[in-house]
C-alpha cells in the first residue's frame, strides 16, 4: 500500500494537517509506525511530520520539565536535570531505539511497550497539545482515550520534578537482558515526611492494556514506613486493577505471581 | 506515487536520490545508493541488522524515514574498508570467528563503530549494552563481545592490511 508523507515546517501546520484527516498518524522517531509501513499495514494511508525543531526542547519551569514529545530517549539520558528519569529511560530498547523513539510516541506505544510513559505516571504527568483549543489533559486521561479519533499532536509532556531523586523509583523486569521487553515495569513516588509515606504513587507498565496507576497500592502505603511489614499491605494489593495479559513474553498468571515479589523490592530499595 | 529528492552523504560522498513516498532508508541505499550493505531483517526494530550511523549515531535504516535524512551523514558497513584495507573491527571480527552466517554481520559492526568512536576503550559491560540491539542467532555474542574488545585494544582508527 502506498504510504503518502506530507511535512511541514511548522508544529501547528501539521496539527492541523492531523486533525483535517482522520486517516493520517503523525510520524516522530518512527519506531512504532514504521513498522506498520514495513508491514503493508492497511491502517496506514498518510503520515504527517514536521521539521519544527521546537517540538525536541526539553525545558524546566520552577517544579516542572516540560519535554518536547520529539525528544528522544538519548535526548532524556543526555539532560542532566532528568537523571532521576534515565532509568526508565534507558530501559527502553538499545542504543540504536533509544537515539529514534521519542518521548511522545511512547505515549501510544502499545503494552508491553511504554516504560517511559509508567514512570511519567507517577510524576503528575500533563500532555500538552500543538494547535487547537485543548491545551492540557492529565496523562491518565490520554491515555484511556488515546485510541480516539481525530488525534490530536501531542506537543510535549510536562512533569514534577521529584522533590527528592530518593523519592522516585523505577523498576523494569524483563528475561533478556540487556535487550529487554517488559514482563512488567513498576515506577513509584515515595514522599515521606517523619519516615512515613505520604501522597505515594504507583504505577505498572504491561499490566494492563495502558500503563496504569495503582490507586489500590498507593492506598495501602499511606502512613506506612517502607520496611518488610510496612510494605505487606501494599504487596498484597499488588494485582489489584491490574489486568494483564499473556503474550510472547509471559502469561497472565506469571505477572500476577511476581507482581507482589517485584513490588515489594521496588517498595524496599532492593531493584529487580 | 510521489518521489522526494533527498540529498545526504554516504560513507563521506555526497549522494541524491529519490526517495519513494514512504520510503524507508534502508530501502532507499540498497536501492536508489546501491549500497547493500545494511541487511533487512525482521522490519520491526528487533533485530539490529539494519542498523547505520547517522551523524554519528546508530539508527535502524529500516525504521528511519528515507526523506527525513536529507543534509544528514550516514555511515554503512560498506564504508568501513579502505580497498583491500580491513577496518580493525572487520579483521577481529573475521580473527575472531564472529561471523557466522553472517547475516547480523553488518548490523553488529556498526553499532560497535558507534561504541569505539566515542568510548575507544570500553568494558565488557560497555560492549554488551552497545550490541544490545542486535541479535546474533549463531554466535552466542562471546566471539562478538571479544572481537570489539580485541579491536580496542588495538586502536579503532587504524587500519588492517589484506583482502579477506
Amino acid at each position: 500500500m502506498v504510504v503518502s508523507v506530507r511535512t511541514y515546517d511548522q508544529v501547528g501546520e501539521a496539527a492541523n494537517a492531523l486533525s483535517s484527516d482522520r486517516e493520517a498518524y503523525f510520524l516522530a522517531g518512527g519506531t512504532l509506525l514504521m513498522r506498520g509501513v514495513n508491514e503493508g499495514s492497511r491502517a496506514l494511508s498518510t503520515l504527517v511530520r514536521t521539521t519544527d525543531s521546537s517540538l525536541r526542547q526539553i525545558q524546566s519551569s520552577g517544579s516542572r520539565i516540560e519535554i518536547g514529545a520529539a525528544a528522544t530517549m538519548s535526548d532524556i539520558l543526555a539532560n542532566r536535570e532528568l537523571s532521576f528519569l534515565h532509568p526508565a529511560a534507558r530501559a527502553v530498547g538499545g542504543p540504536a531505539i533509544r537515539n529514534m523513539a521519542t518521548a511522545g510516541g511512547n505515549l501510544f506505544a502499545r503494552t508491553p511497550y511504554g516504560d517511559l510513559t509508567t514512570a511519567f505516571l507517577v510524576l503528575d504527568a500533563m500532555v500538552n497539545f500543538a494547535g487547537g483549543s485543548q491545551a492540557q489533559l492529565p496523562l491518565g486521561q490520554f491515555l484511556a482515550e488515546r485510541e480516539k479519533q481525530p488525534r490530536p499532536l501531542v506537543a510535549g509532556i510536562s512533569i514534577e520534578r521529584p522533590t527528592s531523586a530518593a523519592a522516585f523509583r523505577f523498576l523494569k523486569v524483563s528475561r533478556v537482558k540487556p535487550e529487554r521487553l517488559s514482563v512488567m515495569c513498576m515506577a513509584a513516588l515515595l514522599p515521606q515526611s517523619g519516615g512515613r509515606v505520604q501522597g505515594a504513587r504507583v504505577a505498572y507498565g504491561a499490566m494492563a492494556p495502558t500503563p496504569i496507576r495503582m490507586t489500590a497500592v498507593e492506598q495501602a502505603l499511606e502512613g506506612v514506613t517502607l520496611d518488610e511489614s510496612g510494605v505487606q499491605a501494599a504487596a498484597a494489593a499488588a494485582n489489584t486493577g491490574a489486568s494483564p495479559a499473556t503474550d510472547a513474553i509471559a502469561s497472565e498468571w506469571y505477572r500476577r505471581e511476581v507482581a507482589p515479589v517485584h513490588l515489594k523490592r521496588l517498595l524496599l530499595g532492593q531493584g529487580s | 506515487m510521489s518521489k522526494t529528492p533527498v540529498q545526504f552523504r554516504v560513507n563521506g560522498q555526497d549522494r541524491a536520490v529519490f526517495a519513494e513516498d514512504a520510503e524507508n532508508l534502508l530501502e532507499c541505499l540498497r536501492r536508489g545508493v546501491g549500497d547493500m550493505s545494511p541487511k533487512y531483517g525482521c522490519g520491526q526494530g528487533t533485530c539490529g541488522a539494519c542498523t547505520v550511523l547517522i551523524d554519528g549515531e546508530p539508527h535502524l535504516s529500516c525504521l528511519t524515514l528515507a526523506q527525513g535524512c536529507g543534509g544528514r551523514s550516514i555511515e554503512t558497513t560498506g564504508g568501513l574498508a579502505d580497498g583491500p584495507n580491513l577496518h580493525p573491527l572487520q579483521a577481529a571480527f573475521m580473527e575472531h570467528f564472529a561471523a557466522q552466517c553472517g547475516f547480523c554481520t553488518t548490523g553488529m559492526l556498526m553499532a560497535a563503530k558507534a561504541l569505539l568512536d566515542k568510548n575507544p576503550n570500553p568494558t565488557r559491560d560497555d560492549v554488551v549494552e552497545a550490541i544490545a540491539g542486535n541479535i546474533c542467532r549463531c554466535t552466542g555474542y562471546e566471539p562478538i563481545i571479544n572481537a570489539i574488545l580485541e579491536a580496542a585494544s588495538r586502536g579503532s582508527n587504524s587500519v588492517v592490511g589484506g583482502a579477506v
